[in-house]
Order: C-alpha cells, then sequence, then structure tokens
C-alpha cells in the first residue's frame, strides 16, 4: 500500500464531500434564515457540555483508541482501529460532534491485559478523553473495567463476546453470546433439520461458555436434538487430526466450531485435508468473519455456515456506502468482518448519544444512551438497550470461495441481550446453567 | 464409549488415528530438526526458532502470490521452488544472525536466550510492518488439497503424506551431513572441543555460521511446509515453539536420534491421549509426563556420552 496515494486519495474524498457539503450548506440557507431559533452553526459553550473537566475545548473533543496495534492479537485488532479512525473521519467530516472536532489519541494495549489497564488509566487520567473505542478480547475488557468505574470513563467495546457483564461505563456494540448463537441453532435446526451437534472450540471463557449456553439450547429447546461431542484445545494447538477422526466416527449433523486464531486455520486445512467436504457436512461457526478467512483461505472453509450480526456482503444502503468508503481509506484488499463493522458503530453510537445528551458528562451519556438509534449502521438499524448491549438482527452466512458470505438467514426481528434484562447481577458466578431456564 | 459403533468403523478410525499419529509425528520431528542442530549440536537456545519458520512461510506466500501472477501455468508445481527459496532466505538470514548477534555469545549460552528472544521480537515486528498484522492465506495447488480416498471410511490426508515424506527426506539429509560428511564432522569436533578444533585447523568461526544457517534454513523448510496444515502471521511462530523446544530437550540435546525418538513417543502419547480424552486434557497429561521423566532422566532420552 502506498501511503502517499493513500492521503492523496483521502484529501480529493475529504475535498469532493466536502464541496457537496457546501452546496447542500448553501441550499438549506434560505430554510435556515426562516427558522425563529438559532441556527446549527451555533456551538453550545464548552462550560454547559463539560461539567467533568474532559478534554473538551470550544473546537475539539478528545477520544481514545486503545488496541493492540502489536502483538497477537494485532491480526484481529487492526481491523477494529482501521473503522473507528473511518468513523471519525466521517463524523468529523459531516461537523463533529456538538459543534467539535473529534481528536484521537491513540494507545497501544500490545496484546497484553495489565497494559491495556494502564493505558486506560493514562487516557482517562492524563489525557481526560470524553470517550474510549477499544479492546478486544475479553481478557482486556476486564482489565480495564475497574480502571473505567474508578476513574469513571465510557468504553465502547466492539468484539463479540461470552455476554453475563453489564457495566454503567461499557457500551458493548457486538453481540452477546445469546444474540449471537440461539438464533443460529434454531435456524440449522429447522432448515437442515440437524438434530446432533459436535461442539469444538479454543480453550478458555468464550468458546466454553458460548458452548454451555449452545449446549442448554440443544437440549432444552430443540425437540430430539442432542450434543454428541464437546471437545476443547489450547489456544494455538495446530494439530486436529484426531478430533476430526473423532468427529467422523460421531458423525454429527453439525459441528459448531468456536476456535480462534492461528488454531482457526489448522482447523478448518486440516478438516479439508481429511476429506470432509463443507458442502455435504454442515458445519456452523461463531468464530470465523471475513477477517479469519483472508488467514483460512476461502478453499478450505467455502460451504461452512456462520452466525453473527454483520457480513460484508450484506446489502442495504448503509453498507453499500460503508464498504466502498472503508475500502478507499484502507485498501482495496482489506475485508470488513463482524467485529470490524461493530466497531464502526462505536464513534457514531457516542455522537448521537452526546447529541440526545446535550453533553460530554460521562454520567449523562451513560444515563441517554438506552433508546440511542442509529439509523445508518451498515448493519441495518440498531438500538442501544437498557443494559448497554445493542438490539441486532442475527444472521447466518454460508462461506464462499471467494472469501465472501452470502447472506442465508435473518431474524425478523432485532433480537436483544436476554441474559441481562432478567436482572442477574453481572457479578455472579458464571454458571449458566444457573442462569439460564428457557 | 466403543458401545454404539460397528467393527468395521472402529477399525477404520484405528487406521486413520495412527495416520493422525505419524503426522504429528513428522511435523514434530520436522519443527524440532533444524532447533536440534542449533540448540543440540551448537549449544545456542534459540526462541526465534519459530520466526525463521514464519519466514519460510512467507517466502512459500509471496512465491505462490508470483505464481499466481506471473506463471500460472507452472502453479501445480511451485511449491517445491517455494520450499528451496524458504531453506535459502532463512539460511541466509540465519547467518546474518549468526555473524551480528550469536558468535559474541557462544562463551554465554544463557544469555543467546535473552538475546534471540529479543530478536524473535524485532522479526515479528518486521512482519507485521512488511506483510501487515493480518494473517495471510497461502493458496495450495489443487494435487496438494483433499485426501486420498483409501476405502469409504478411510481417507489419509494427502497434505499430511507430503509433510511426512518431506520429514523422511529431510532427516535422511541431516543425518548424512552430520554423521558422513567432512562438514559434519568439523561440526561436531567444534562441538565437543573449540580449541582442540581450531588447533587442528578446524576454521571454527567459519563451521558455527554454516550450521546455524543450516539449522535456520531448515526450519524455513518447515515453515514453508507448515502453511499446508497451519496459520501464516507475523506471531505464528510462536505457535511452535513450545513443542519444538519439548521435543529437543526431551529427546536429549545432542542427538539427533534422541530427537526422533522423542518426537515419536510424544507424538504417539498425545495423539492417543487426544483420541480418549479432551485435546486440552491430553495437553497436560502429556506434559506432565515429559515432566516426569525429565526428573528422572534429566539428560534426556539419549544423551551423548563425554567424558568430563
Amino acid at each position: 500500500m502506498n501511503g502517499v496515494d493513500m492521503a492523496e486519495d483521502n484529501k480529493q474524498g475529504l475535498q469532493s464531500a466536502f464541496r457537496r457539503k457546501l452546496l447542500m450548506g448553501m441550499a438549506a440557507i434560505p430554510a435556515l434564515t426562516m427558522l425563529p431559533r438559532p441556527s446549527f452553526a451555533d456551538v453550545p459553550a464548552t462550560s454547559a457540555i463539560n461539567t467533568t473537566g474532559l478534554a473538551v475545548t470550544d473546537t475539539e473533543v478528545t477520544v481514545g483508541i486503545l488496541h493492540s496495534a502489536t502483538g497477537t492479537m494485532a491480526i484481529s485488532e487492526t481491523g477494529s482501529i482501521e473503522s473507528e479512525k473511518l468513523a471519525i473521519a466521517q463524523i468529523n467530516e459531516a461537523g463533529g460532534i456538538l459543534g467539535r472536532k473529534i481528536k484521537i489519541i491513540q494507545e497501544d494495549g500490545a496484546s497484553d491485559w495489565p497494559t491495556f489497564a494502564e493505558k486506560a488509566k493514562k487516557l482517562l487520567v492524563n489525557d481526560k478523553v470524553a470517550a474510549i473505542m477499544g479492546c478486544w478480547t475479553s481478557a482486556s475488557r476486564k482489565a480495564v473495567l475497574p480502571v473505567l468505574e474508578q476513574y469513571n470513563g465510557m468504553l465502547y467495546y466492539p468484539t463479540f463476546y461470552e455476554g453475563l457483564e453489564q457495566s454503567k461505563n461499557v457500551i458493548y456494540t457486538g453481540q452477546e453470546a445469546t444474540q449471537q448463537i440461539l438464533a443460529g441453532l434454531n435456524w440449522i435446526n429447522k432448515e437442515h433439520g440437524a438434530k446432533s451437534f459436535f461442539f469444538i472450540g479454543s480453550d478458555y471463557i468464550w468458546p466454553r461458555t458460548s458452548n454451555k449456553i449452545a449446549r442448554k439450547h440443544v437440549e432444552q429447546h430443540l425437540t430430539g436434538c442432542k450434543v454428541v461431542g464437546e471437545e476443547y484445545y489450547p489456544l494455538g494447538n495446530t494439530q486436529f487430526n484426531s478430533v476430526i477422526n473423532k468427529i467422523k466416527l460421531t458423525k454429527p449433523d453439525v459441528i459448531f466450531a468456536d476456535v480462534v486464531g492461528g488454531s482457526n486455520v489448522a482447523f478448518y486445512k486440516q478438516l479439508k485435508a481429511a476429506g470432509v467436504d463443507l458442502s455435504k457436512q454442515l458445519l456452523l461457526t461463531i468464530s470465523v468473519t471475513e477477517d479469519e478467512i483472508d488467514g483460512i483461505g476461502g478453499e478450505n472453509i467455502a460451504g461452512a455456515y456462520a452466525c453473527m450480526k454483520y457480513f460484508q456482503s450484506l446489502k442495504n444502503p448503509n453498507n453499500e456506502k460503508f464498504v466502498p468508503a472503508f475500502k478507499k481509506m484502507w485498501g482495496e484488499k482489506t475485508v470488513i468482518g463482524d467485529v470490524t463493522q461493530a466497531a464502526y458503530l462505536g464513534p457514531w453510537l457516542w455522537k448521537l448519544t452526546a447529541e440526545k445528551a446535550g453533553s460530554f458528562d460521562i454520567d449523562k451519556i451513560a444515563a441517554a444512551s438506552p433508546g440511542v438509534e442509529f439509523k445508518g449502521a451498515p448493519e441495518g438499524y440498531v438500538r442501544i438497550h437498557e443494559n448497554h448491549h445493542l438490539w441486532s438482527k442475527t444472521r447466518v452466512g454460508r462461506a464462499r470461495l471467494d472469501g465472501q458470505f452470502d447472506v442465508v438467514f435473518e431474524t425478523k426481528d432485532l433480537v436483544e441481550n436476554r441474559i441481562a434484562t432478567r436482572g442477574i447481577p453481572p457479578t455472579e458466578d458464571i454458571d449458566v446453567r444457573r442462569l439460564f431456564d428457557w | 464409549m466403543f458401545g454404539d459403533y460397528s467393527i468395521g468403523d472402529l477399525g477404520s478410525i484405528f487406521v486413520m488415528q495412527g495416520f493422525a499419529g505419524l503426522i504429528l509425528f513428522s511435523v514434530y520431528v520436522l519443527m524440532a530438526l533444524g532447533l536440534a542442530i542449533i540448540f543440540g549440536q551448537m549449544g545456542v537456545i534459540n526462541m526465534a526458532h519459530g520466526e525463521f519458520m514464519i519466514l519460510g512461510a512467507y517466502v512459500t506466500w509471496m512465491t505462490s502470490n508470483f505464481f499466481q501472477a506471473y506463471l500460472p501455468g507452472l502453479f501445480a508445481g511451485y511449491f517445491f521452488l517455494a520450499m528451496i527459496l524458504a531453506f535459502i532466505a532463512s539460511g541466509a538470514l540465519g547467518m546474518v544472525v549468526e555473524w551480528v548477534l550469536i558468535r559474541h555469545l557462544y562463551k554465554r549460552p544463557l544469555d543467546t536466550l535473552l538475546a534471540t528472544w529479543g530478536l524473535s521480537l524485532i522479526l515479528q515486528q518486521a512482519y507485521r510492518s512488511i506483510f501487515g498484522a493480518r494473517e495471510v492465506g497461502v493458496e495450495l495447488p489443487q494435487w496438494m488439497l483433499g485426501s486420498l480416498h483409501v476405502s469409504d471410511s478411510i481417507e489419509v490426508p494427502i497434505n499430511g503424506i507430503f509433510v511426512m515424506c518431506l520429514t523422511f527426506l529431510i532427516t535422511i539429509a541431516v543425518g548424512y551431513i552430520m554423521y558422513k560428511s567432512r562438514a559434519g564432522r568439523q561440526v561436531r569436533a567444534v562441538v565437543q572441543n573449540r580449541i582442540m578444533a581450531g588447533a587442528v585447523g578446524i576454521n571454527t568461526e567459519k563451521v558455527d555460521r554454516y550450521t546455524f544457517g543450516l539449522g535456520c534454513g531448515i526450519a524455513g523448510i518447515a515453515g514453508s511446509a507448515f502453511t499446508m496444515i497451519g496459520s501464516t502471521g507475523p506471531t505464528s511462530g510462536q505457535l511452535y515453539i513450545v513443542d519444538t523446544f519439548l521435543v529437543v530437550v526431551f529427546g536429549g540435546a545432542a542427538s539427533l536420534v534422541g530427537t526422533i525418538a522423542s518426537a515419536f513417543s510424544i507424538s504417539q502419547t498425545q495423539s492417543t491421549l487426544e483420541f480418549f480424552m479432551s485435546g486440552s486434557m491430553a495437553k497436560v497429561i502429556t506434559l506432565l509426563a515429559v515432566v516426569g521423566i525429565l526428573m528422572l532422566r534429566p539428560q534426556g532420552l539419549f544423551a551423548l556420552k563425554v567424558r568430563k
């Protein structure tokens, strides 16, 4: 990627967009003059919208971006950084928030959880950022959480995750496990008549919790269905031949996979090599987005189903604007996965919330968040729930050879986070068996 | 657990499980050979071994892209050229590293641990800056994908067979170089007694450089081969480093036969256990067994007998 070209492209994009805006603005002048109240151009005074000493000036408001640009997690977090920067650039282009342009301070969590906590503290205490867009793994979020609560910061967290958490100081823009999984299981049961499931995951909290939820759902909610195997491999495991043999022996209708990272690539390559034909064997994954397919290779995973809320191939007007804008900024070859899209929502939701609250104060943002709607989301319409998660649709996509997905199913209605709505305290011991009774 | 399955099913599963064990064995040998030379023969604790492997993987990726763009007709055979290029690239980088870094540390073997660990971080970040933070997908020619259809229920992965053959060839080659050739004798002489070897006219510096280069080059080939079964990203090398050291240390550092024996026992234990319990548990038990045996036999399975 040639950096100079890219900057050049951006500039042109900004200029033409600016010209368009200018024309639009001029067209609006006659209308504005007719209005009795002050026009939009009037910017609220800093003292009115910032009563707690955040980094807000008359022209600027500072936000932090806190992801891993280095270390193991950079593979995954790069996309989030890119889409957050895109969203912020677009917001600035459209006039900023409450008349202020967004200034970014980017910190590197370096794939190390204590570093995340330290950098979050630096952003909140030294830089006094009005919001943080960041974190990716649950471990990094858990490390940052006490810092956010102590210094009263606001985090927009993009990843789909295991759920069972709720904080005044976090807006979760990705799906939690029940939102992501249940609709997919129902669909594959109904559409393909799948009755037996084999779970295979990496060995840490997210796959284990997700599988617990999935098992509960399969055994209690889907009639005549059973789980015929549940296997975990250490993170970074590269050899899956034994478990593939077990899968062949048990002949499940569906392989339900939540393997992550480098293991993911190994799993699908070896599945293909072992002669498992994904056009015949059903496979439902919750851990493969377009980003992962880049590494796995389309030919190794074509035919598998993925269950999440966003696919790059989604057809709606918002997405048809979002995808070209993203590619223009970050290169033609980049792909956009579920989390990348969720990260894009963060800055926009924050802008909408700040405008609704008429303030950057953290407490006011937290209080104003429930009910905030974002109609321009690439995934379609989303709304913030009282539990600070999003109402969003769940979709199933089928992987194609070229690394994209064909969307084959989407829920009719928006899906909510069911656990938190039942009022279970987030600090409760995570025993899903006890929490669920549907 | 076998009650529900027919004899035919079980028979074919045992055959396939046997293959799974052999494939794992080949993978372990292939990734450990380079380190067996560097750590075993030279005593350098090379924490950057995984990164040399990934260099090979990236070279394979670039070769694949090149063939797709300019020589699509020859794509089916690109992998062989890629492996040779991977050997050259990793070997050359290894020789440079030896000259810049390692040669100053032969008298302080423990310090090589820290130095090469730093090197591994530098290489990871270099890959990230050059190739991007995301993983890359290496496209393979059609004939290397899929499996050999032996019977309806027995299917043997082609990439597994490929790795097995490759491992066999490279092991023979390394065995020949180390134990039959003049160069190998020189290497072993330098390892056993550097001063004496120098005194009888062996250019010890040159031997060191080539040995280190050879070890890294083999790591490059391993990395190239592993694009068939694993991921290629800036930190993918980290996935292999623990197993690699495990195999080499367990086998007895200075012995090539030991490395092979240890790869065999670890892989068979691992793959058998994996079949009867979960993958994580299998790993725990394998590691416990290795720790137990190393406590009883700290020099590893096979140790070179030298008069102290």
